[in-house]
């Protein structure tokens, strides 16, 4: 991640670009960097089309973080009831003070910059915020922050081994869910990924479920039916209603053997 | 939400001592339903007590005192622990299937035993705060009993009050006896039977639990008993999975051949807290295991049911639920 206090720098094409679509704001954009309200003329612009002819230039400012969103700590004073806390992100150590409401998803969506994992509801109704503390899922919405000392988090982003380029290896569910076609509009997916990959490590550990025939017989790994997936998954809502698709992913790398791809089959 | 302060708790002392010096105080534990509370302004606590990380997880066998033999399972041990453990799994099956009927596995893996016990209502009434609710605010008035309640109670609720209980753990924990084990502020410890935690609404709903102010919930204790073999805990909702109980059943049977020796049985989604049928269970001590006995039980306990203008169905539900749970309890004997 960049440091947030430093201002891009703007490639040639890109001043170009700028020169072009709001020449009154180059100077200042030139000086200071690209902020929130020329970040929103280019979003109005590239929603009238206009940017369609630039559109990799365009693309590469629209995806660059933006220099005023991403406070790197906010001054503890300015917080009515601050809370130290240390963790562990995806393998990074983080020293962070924070609001004492503040929820562990807007931490790592307003303070972390990392914005995989999703606010859907907000109360624990839709899994769209799921992450994987300290080897469990849970929903990081009704977790605070404050609450999370010590402990290590892994979000979406964490899941690929490598970081850049060719050297990005998937995880084996990320694999599958592009393979299945285990989405839509992809707001939910990243929830419904982290849930899966930690569905699968309960299955191993021998967890039960509702619909578990028999919960006395000895433990063991559990071999996972469609209806036992769909049951373990029930807490991620997806409302583009790729279930099927979803089912078949976490199927497919939980039996190691390749699913039918279930919308090519009908 | 509003500000609150937030303190982690070193000891078991010293939460205790932190939250009866303070009204407003509340202990966080996995946070599943105070956060939404919170968020949705229901809960004004001004500090929060974190308690996650006190111990009290343990699940072990009882060696002293009346449960003898019996399991004591930690107030702080997350609900997925305790449903998966090999000692509930064999001894207590009822329960891990209630736990396992409740919520999703997110929330499982955050929502503690003591927590879970501690839910509040999901009346969409108690949630929304522009209208009445004697439950959030006493003296407001009952926006459900006139209003939409086809989720509500049909046993025990009052003039002030038709919400039901949510949670499916304290169901399977009633059909159970458990005994809650709660220390206060002078350090000592009492036990709850589960019959006398939750209360009937009356005339004070605002009160869910006879828990004070400044107790916490240590332990849950089973006795031992002969129901692992025919036990089943059947949860009626209006999709297959994460929804709250319109009507959940938890029977427990104990037979020589096919006659009834003992018979527990335990509704959730019909009341203000965990209902046990008390009835049913009599009429069926003594008696032939049969569908038509498990029937006769059925009627004598929905006999009593007084039902809302919009939930009469959970009378007929209700009575099928309790066949249906006790044909499973027998059949999961058999397999």
């Amino acid at each position: 991640m960049m440091d947030e206090h430093e201002s891009p720098e703007l490639t040639d094409d890109e001043k170009r670009l700028f020169a072009d679509l709001m020449p009154e704001d180059l100077t200042e954009i030139l000086d200071t960097g690209i902020h929130r309200r020329h970040f929103l003329k280019l979003l109005s612009l590239a929603g009238g089309g206009i940017l369609a002819a630039q559109s990799a230039v365009a693309e590469q400012l629209l995806t660059r973080p933006l220099s005023e969103t991403v406070p790197s700590d906010l001054a503890p004073e300015s917080l009515e009831n601050a809370v130290n806390v240390a963790f562990k992100v995806n393998g990074t150590s983080r020293k962070l003070t924070v609001d004492s409401r503040m929820t562990l998803l807007d931490t790592l969506r307003e303070r972390l910059d990392l914005t995989g994992s999703k606010k859907g509801c907000d109360h624990g109704q839709c899994g769209a915020c799921t992450v994987i503390v300290n080897g469990h899922r849970v929903l990081s919405c009704l977790t605070l922050a404050a609450s999370c000392e010590g402990k290590t988090v892994q979000t979406i982003e964490g899941l690929a081994q490598g970081n850049t380029g060719a050297t990005v290896r998937l995880h084996p569910v990320q694999e599958a869910f592009l393979k299945h076609d285990g989405f839509q509009c992809g707001f939910c997916t990243p929830g419904q990924i982290c849930s899966a990959v930690a569905v699968l490590d309960e299955a191993k550990n021998g967890h039960l479920s509702y619909v578990t025939e028999n919960v006395r017989q000895s433990t063991g790994p559990v071999k996972l039916s469609n209806e036992e997936i769909r049951e373990r998954m029930s807490g991620n809502i997806c409302r583009c209603g790729a279930y099927p698709n979803i089912v078949a992913a976490i199927q497919e790398v939980h039996s190691g053997k390749p699913v039918e791809q279930v919308f090519r089959s009908v | 939400m509003r500000p609150f302060t937030y303190t982690r708790a070193k000891d078991a002392t010293s939460a205790i001592k932190l939250l009866a010096e303070n009204p407003n105080a509340k202990f966080l534990a996995g946070g599943t339903n105070l956060l939404d509370l919170m968020k949705e302004d229901v809960e004004r606590p001004n500090a929060l007590i974190d308690i996650s990380e006190l111990g009290l997880t343990d699940i072990k066998t009882v060696t002293s005192g009346a449960n003898k033999g019996g399991l004591s399972i930690g107030g702080l041990g997350k609900n997925t622990y305790a449903a998966n453990h090999p000692l509930v799994r064999q001894n207590y099956p009822l329960l891990t299937q209630a736990i396992l009927a409740g919520a999703s596995g997110q929330l499982r893996n955050m929502a503690t035993n003591g927590g879970n016990l501690l839910q509040r209502t999901r009346c969409p009434y108690f949630y929304e705060v522009s209208m009445p609710c004697n439950k959030r605010q006493s003296g407001s008035g009952c926006g459900a009993k006139e209003g939409i309640n086809r989720m509500h109670a049909i046993f025990g609720w009052s003039e002030q009050c038709v919400a039901v209980y949510p949670s499916d753990m304290a169901v399977a924990l009633a059909a159970l006896d458990a005994v809650i084990k709660v220390r206060s502020t002078s350090g000592q410890e009492r036990s709850i039977p589960i019959a006398e935690f939750h209360r009937l609404p009356g005339d004070q709903p605002e009160k869910d639990t006879n828990l004070l102010h400044g107790e916490l919930i240590t332990s849950i204790e089973l006795p031992q008993n002969r129901f692992a073999d025919k036990s089943y805990y059947l949860k009626v909702r209006d999709r297959a999975s994460y929804a709250f109980a319109l009507v959940s059943v938890a029977a427990a049977l104990e037979t020589q051949g096919n006659k009834i020796v003992q018979a527990r049985i335990a509704m959730g989604g019909v009341a203000h807290k965990p209902w046990r049928a008390l009835k049913a269970e009599q009429m069926l001590v003594g008696k032939d295991a049969t569908d038509a006995n498990f029937k006769l039980a059925a009627d004598a306990e929905m006999a009593d049911a007084k039902p809302l203008e919009h939930n009469k169905f959970k009378i007929e539900l209700g009575n099928r639920s309790i066949v249906l749970a006790l044909q499973m309890a027998m059949k999961v004997g058999k397999a």
